[in-house]
């Protein structure tokens, strides 16, 4: 069996160290909440649908009791209020909002035993469904099978989710377990999510709760032919995390990805709006069932894969703190890590080997989700193609969770159809032939393998316990991430960031706590 | 050059024509697809179709492997392209060229515009680490390079570009689905003359579909593709102002 032999000491100071860390952030989840977290309260109760210019109802509503000094207390109480006092059903009270017909902060308050009974009411169906959602995916998995390990992950990407469809089926057919659906680029800076099925977008299609309608159609469709349940998911990420994390709960999505920190390091987004928003995202994810997958891939695309290799791990620990802060299982955390070293480099598949083992040995029960190589693709196909087959070949080796497969035109396009055909057959291929071969070898005791993954968790090590002593925004401030510089009140979304009042509520929020026990 | 100028492609005989080929059709994996794909080819103008796979993608498209020979050919003689002719330097030499000929560092304002979230390319050509052993402009001594990052307006670059009084403008465009890189490239260009800017700095555009050739017809000064590195930029930057400065 392959297997690295890691001082147990190293493992406890590195989660000790991760867990103070994103321990000593309770002042911003409990005092705090965002436009976002908001917006998504407004969809779980039910409001969806957009303005003729295209501003979605869940902004309308925020952005009114924003501007009328309303918000402090949360989104829910205004608009379960306004219920009340109209007898109107929260999507009516939206789109009279909409239609410059109703002010919210005008309207007389209803006694709040009646306002929390009408939200309790709204909560409970809401949750309701989603749990419903998890007990069906939950119920297809035992009728078809589990995934398997690792499970295949491609993307689809034309910019119209019927295309994306027809791709992801031909996929699905073929053999992809999961199917992600590429978000047009500018989607995660967005402040709102666009609303409706969409048919065009820049290199990749948007994320609209119809779309994920869509394509979770189609996928069941070829679930029930293949007998094999196929998954979706898409990017909670960005300004409007919590939303799609719940409209993704909503529509059966089963994975989402989900990162603590690439929307501060990667997007600029402001560090407590990305931690905030992350915090209740993730709660919903957790909710849902549904599994998440963290971005430790790109701390690898802008710097070197071997001298940062550390930097990945520490990522990896500080996303299972944060994600065992909302409630998400370790069986649902799809920590990242990918495969970026340099071929040239001597001896590169020893240093990959290395770090794969290393991310197994310290979560072995996360769905571990494997990136491919990216940074040294080019427009030679057949070196990629060739490349792309030695990451298979360590995925499989060594059981990672989940492969999202490298395509042989990474460098040069968003995936063709054959392109998509090729790599799931590298991959198949691959799979087969070194099935078990992981069980029949076993690493000599202090050869380069084990010595590497030790050293690599030793920096992480160090690395961590110097930013819990420093705190992790005076740590960002200072470039100790991916050298990038992300100052606290920096960044975007700074704005939509506010500090509750003594009567804030957010119905599904104290609920999930409560059923996840947190 | 020989007197015979013609070049066809080479398979495993002087002259044979032969070109390996993949494609995909909306058509199923049997004798009608086959069919199909080998007229295609003909009507491309290939002799000797050998269509030597054919693999089912689902939902009716098939793959297809062929090999065909052409009798098309090419006079190399008649053969223009207009590449970046400055030599490349390393980055010390570049360092010594700018303090020689220019005498002051020079300012860089590097992004990746418009809806364009990758910055594997400005990140290879201005970061301090570079890219495979070649560093970034950032750890030039005569650069003073601005990375701006990722989905940044034109509107912001140029401002920033005038604030820092930059010496050049770099552009990354990596998504070039629909053509969206020329889209945001012109634009650029049109804000820049617009704002007067064009004449006062170098703009210099790279990307994995752009050439050299493809920039000067955008209106850019340079164009850098696949296979550039932070040397070529560099080199280019160097040689280019300091013959500028010369003539002023």
């Amino acid at each position: 069996m392959l297997k690295l032999d890691i001082d147990p000491k190293l493992k406890t100071r590195a989660r000790t160290a991760a867990a103070r860390i994103a321990g000593s952030f309770a002042w911003l989840f409990d005092d705090y909440s965002s436009l976002a977290i908001e917006r998504t309260v407004l969809r779980l109760m039910g409001i969806d649908g957009a303005l003729e210019d295209g501003k979605p109802l869940p902004n309308v509503v925020v952005d009114h009791l924003q501007a009328k000094n309303a918000l402090l207390r949360g989104a829910a109480i205004p608009v379960a209020n306004a219920m009340l006092s109209r007898g109107l059903n929260a999507q009516d009270v939206a789109e009279a909002v909409g239609r410059g017909e109703l002010d919210l902060s005008e309207l007389p308050e209803a006694p709040p035993e009646q306002v929390y009974k009408v939200l309790d009411k709204l909560s409970t169906q809401m949750l309701r469904h989603i749990r419903g959602q998890r007990e069906e995916r939950d119920k297809l998995f035992a009728e078809y099978g589990p995934r398997r390990v690792p499970a295949i992950y491609v993307i689809v990407a034309t910019g119209n989710i019927y295309e994306d469809a027809v791709q992801a089926k031909a996929a699905a057919t073929e053999g992809a377990d999961i199917i992600a659906v590429i978000r047009s680029t500018a989607q995660s800076l967005l402040d709102y999510v666009p609303y409706g099925a969409t048919t065009v977008g820049f290199g990749g299609t948007f994320a609209t709760q119809e779309n994920f309608r869509i394509m979770r159609a189609a996928l069941d469709e070829v679930s029930e032919q293949q007998k094999r349940y196929i998954s979706l998911t898409n990017y909670a990420s960005g300004l409007c995390m919590p939303e799609i994390a719940a409209m993704g709960a909503m529509e059966r999505l089963d994975l989402m990805l989900n990162d603590a920190m690439y929307g501060i390091l990667f997007r600029d987004i402001n560090p407590k709006r990305t931690l905030l928003d992350q915090y209740f995202s993730r709660m919903v994810n957790a909710y849902a069932g549904i599994e998440i997958q963290t971005g430790e891939d790109n701390y690898l695309t802008t710097s070197d894969a071997i001298e940062k290799a550390y930097t990945v791990t520490a990522s990896q620990l500080l996303n299972e703190q944060f994600a065992l802060l909302s409630g998400v299982k370790p069986e649902k955390m799809g920590l990242g890590h990918a495969y970026e070293i340099d071929p040239e480099q001597e001896n590169s598949f020893s240093y990959e080997l290395a770090h794969a083992l290393l991310t197994k040995e310290l979560f072995p029960d996360s769905p571990v989700k494997y990136m491919p190589p990216t940074k040294f693709a080019s427009g030679n196909i057949f070196k990629t193609h060739l490349m792309d087959a030695m990451f298979n070949f360590v995925g499989q080796l060594t059981h990672q969770g989940v492969q999202l497969l490298g395509m042989m035109t990474e460098a040069i396009h968003t995936p063709h159809l054959a392109d998509r055909s090729l790599a799931i057959e590298n991959a198949q291929y691959i799979f087969k032939a070194v099935k078990d071969l992981g069980d029949n070898l076993s690493l000599a005791p202090n050869s380069f393998v084990n010595r590497r993954a030790g050293e690599v968790l030793r920096e992480a090590v160090e690395f961590l316990e110097m930013v819990a002593e420093d705190g992790l925004f005076k740590a960002m401030e200072r470039g100790e991430f991916a050298d990038i510089k992300r100052p606290e009140n920096g960044g975007k979304g700074l704005e939509g960031v506010f500090r509750k009042d003594a009567q804030y509520f957010n119905p599904f929020l104290d609920k999930m706590k409560q059923e996840l026990g947190l | 050059m020989s007197k015979n100028n013609i070049i066809r492609p080479y398979g495993d005989t002087s002259g044979d024509g032969k070109m390996q080929l993949s494609f995909s059709l909306p058509v199923p994996p049997d004798a009608f697809g086959k069919e199909a794909a080998r007229l295609l080819l003909e009507r491309i103008g290939f002799e000797s179709v050998e269509i030597t796979c054919l693999r089912d993608l689902r939902e009716g498209y098939t793959h297809f492997i062929a090999y065909a020979v052409t009798s098309a050919s090419v006079d190399t003689s008649k053969i223009k392209v207009k590449v970046v002719e400055t030599p490349v330097m390393d980055m010390e030499a570049t360092d010594a060229y700018i303090s020689e000929h220019i005498g002051r560092k020079l300012t860089v304002v590097g992004a990746c515009i418009e809806s364009d979230a990758h910055t594997v390319g400005i990140d290879a050509i201005m970061n301090m680490k570079g890219y495979n052993h070649r560093f970034g402009l950032e750890r030039y001594q005569m650069f003073n390079a601005i990375n701006m990052g990722a989905q940044v307006p034109s509107e912001d670059l140029l401002a920033r570009a005038r604030k820092e009084k930059a010496d050049v403008i770099l552009v990354s465009q990596v998504v070039t689905q629909k053509n969206i890189h020329i889209k945001n490239l012109t634009r650029l260009i049109e804000l820049a003359e617009a704002e007067r800017l064009r004449d006062k700095m170098l703009f210099i555009c790279g990307g994995p579909r752009i050439s050299h050739e493809l920039a000067i017809e955008l209106g850019y000064d340079a164009g850098f593709g696949t296979g550039s590195y932070s040397t070529d930029v560099a080199s280019f930057i160097a040689i280019t102002l300091a013959a500028r400065a010369v003539k002023a």
